[in-house]
């Protein structure tokens, strides 16, 4: 059976994003795991309900997934790559939320 | 042309780069021509030794007036010049990145053929058509119906203070033709409009995505796709940067082997309260000027590739499957630049797929209203008037009916100018957290009368009103209605407008 042990990933957010997320871009996540391998969006959840201080969720968060303008990378590949909130995490894996920018 | 100090210093730089050039293919010529004289040589044998260019040069595009080729043609001075497929100046001046291997005669001619449209003339066009116009793009389209600002100079090279108030357009184009009179430059001084994209992007090879907001990424993707032309699409935002190749090779829509459009990236818009701009969240102007150049070289790259071959039977590359990439620059991280593997086209694509639902026609007929897909922010407009106050009441209020004074900038900006005895909070987003934070100061908890809130523009200012009201026992809170830019207006002309 499956014991209850954590997934250490690393975990990167940029674009702006590091706003919502104490001003930090990078952050290293034990990912509690009481089943056998959590995927991103138990990851999701997870940041959403212990790394993320800031009150404004749906910036992002919307619909139960991340909001429009959020591009997830696995490993520096696009998440639809991966299979998108399916994808079961693996230890050391790097998880980089992107906001996409439109200044110029 | 609605500027004539632009086309008249343009018409002087190119008369004498004219003169320039005629006087020294005159000399070169009689020297020619006294050596022929001696040693007697013979049209025929001279024409033996034409090298004959590997790519038929595209002349007929590039700049009519500065072609000698169609001078004196069929006699023999004409003979011995039209054995080069380029101007002798062009010679010269692409010389440099003429001898990389990348390059070549057969780059440079493809460079001259090429027609790059370049939609928005800011921090991100203008050092993009200053690299694409040096490195001798024979057409150069500018489409922005901004004029330039004083604040956009820090980064917007091709344009300067003479030009202020000038339209982009003409600013960049009276820079570019300085730098380079051989390439010929289009102007469209206007927005980029869905009815007016198709028609303007069908006459480009290429085009640069260097604007400033989501709606007209999105119609700048539709119309490159439903065009088929490659996209350049760059962003930058304070210290950050992204730049992907979309559309590229630009097949049909519904052949999937075509490079991914913006909407297989990002098929919903972001939340447009989501969304900065660079005069609300700043930039630095390396960082945008880094992207822009970038972005020449990736037109420059296409370019000089030319078409994608199917068959290469002269040893070329093989034309290879699109690997869409977003490479991702950040001036404050450990590596700078960082490059990662996006998706192909989606299936379900809304513009480049089998099922997609935007065509010429509904783009043309005004069916597609970029605006409203891509939403705006409402200024905000919540409290009732009286809890406001306008800048030029607050001014003349006596100093111990002020209260206190509480500016929600963040700290940066509280630092570049500040009211004096205004306190500090920065807002958070967070209503209740703010309005906890605001209360438990000392200076704030001890002052008598109402609290009066400013922010930048007066939006901000807004929604800590109202934490105050929601959150507190302190009712007594107005707005300064219009932020400290209404200050600037109505109470003091000296505040730093920055």
């Amino acid at each position: 059976m499956a014991e209850s042990t954590s997934i250490p990933l690393t975990i990167e957010f940029t674009g702006g994003l590091e706003l919502l997320f104490s001003n930090q871009r990078k952050h290293k996540v034990d990912l509690p795991s009481s089943k056998q391998s959590p995927n991103v969006a138990d990851l999701i959840t997870y940041l959403c309900d212990n790394l993320m201080k800031d009150p404004r969720k749906d910036m992002f968060v919307l619909d139960g997934t991340v909001r429009p303008g959020i591009l997830v990378l696995i490993n520096d590949a696009d998440w639809e790559l991966e299979g998108q909130e399916t994808y079961q995490l693996q230890p050391r894996d790097e998880i980089v939320f992107v906001s996409t920018l439109h200044g110029g | 042309m609605d500027f004539d100090g632009a086309r008249g210093s343009r018409e002087v730089v190119e008369l004498r780069l004219q003169i320039e050039n005629l006087e020294s293919r005159l000399a070169t010529l009689k020297t020619q021509l006294a050596v022929a004289e001696k040693k007697d040589i013979l049209t025929k044998s001279q024409d033996d030794f034409v090298a004959k260019p590997s790519i038929k040069p595209g002349t007929e595009d590039s700049h009519g007036a500065l072609d000698f080729t169609n001078l004196k043609r069929g006699t023999l001075t004409e003979a011995s010049h039209s054995r080069w497929p380029l101007q002798n100046e062009e010679y010269t001046r692409y010389g440099r990145q003429m001898i990389l291997p990348e390059v070549g005669l057969p780059g440079q001619l493809r460079l001259k053929d090429a027609r790059v449209l370049i939609v928005g003339v800011g921090g991100l066009g203008c050092p993009a058509a200053a690299y694409l116009a040096g490195a001798g793009v024979g057409t150069l389209g500018l489409v922005d119906g901004d004029t330039v600002e004083i604040s956009n100079l820090h980064r917007q090279i091709a344009h300067s203070t003479a030009t202020v108030g000038m339209s982009k357009v003409d600013s960049a184009i009276k820079y570019l033709s300085s730098l380079n009179p051989l390439v010929r430059y289009e102007r469209h001084p206007e927005h980029l409009a869905p009815s007016s994209a198709i028609d303007i992007f069908s006459r480009y090879d290429l085009v640069l995505d260097c604007t400033d907001r989501p709606s007209s990424r999105y119609l700048i993707s539709d119309a490159a796709v439903l065009t088929g032309k490659p996209l350049v699409s760059a962003s930058a935002l304070k210290t950050e940067g992204q730049l992907v190749i979309l559309n590229n090779p630009p097949r049909s829509p519904r052949d999937p082997a075509g490079g991914p459009c913006y909407r297989c990236v990002f098929p919903k818009p972001p939340p447009a309260e989501s969304v900065l701009s660079c005069g609300e969240g700043g930039i630095l102007g390396p960082v945008v000027g880094v992207m822009g150049v970038l972005q020449a070289l990736e037109a420059i790259e296409i370019l000089v590739a030319g078409p994608i071959v199917s068959d290469a039977s002269n040893g070329t590359v093989e034309a290879e499957p699109a690997r869409p990439t977003l490479l991702m620059f950040s001036a404050n991280s450990q590596p700078q630049f960082r490059s990662v593997r996006l998706r192909s086209r989606r299936k379900d694509c809304a513009a480049c797929s089998s099922a997609a639902t935007i065509s010429r026609r509904s783009l043309t007929s005004g069916l597609l209203d970029y605006q409203t897909f891509c939403g705006t922010v409402a200024p905000v407009d919540m409290l009732p008037a009286e809890s406001r106050i306008s800048a030029a009441e607050f001014s003349n209020l006596p100093s111990d009916s002020r209260g206190v004074l509480i500016d929600t900038r963040d700290e940066t900006q509280y630092g570049i100018c500040a009211l004096p005895g205004s306190i500090n909070v920065p807002w958070t987003g967070d209503a209740k957290s703010w309005a906890a934070k605001a209360s438990s100061l000392e200076d704030v908890a001890r002052a008598h009368g109402p609290a009066h809130v400013v922010c930048r523009l007066g939006n901000d200012s807004q929604l800590a009103v109202k934490a105050f009201q929601e959150h507190t026992e302190r009712f007594e809170a107005k707005d300064i209605r219009g932020g400290l830019r209404a200050w600037r207006e109505q109470a003091d002309p000296e505040w730093p407008d920055y």
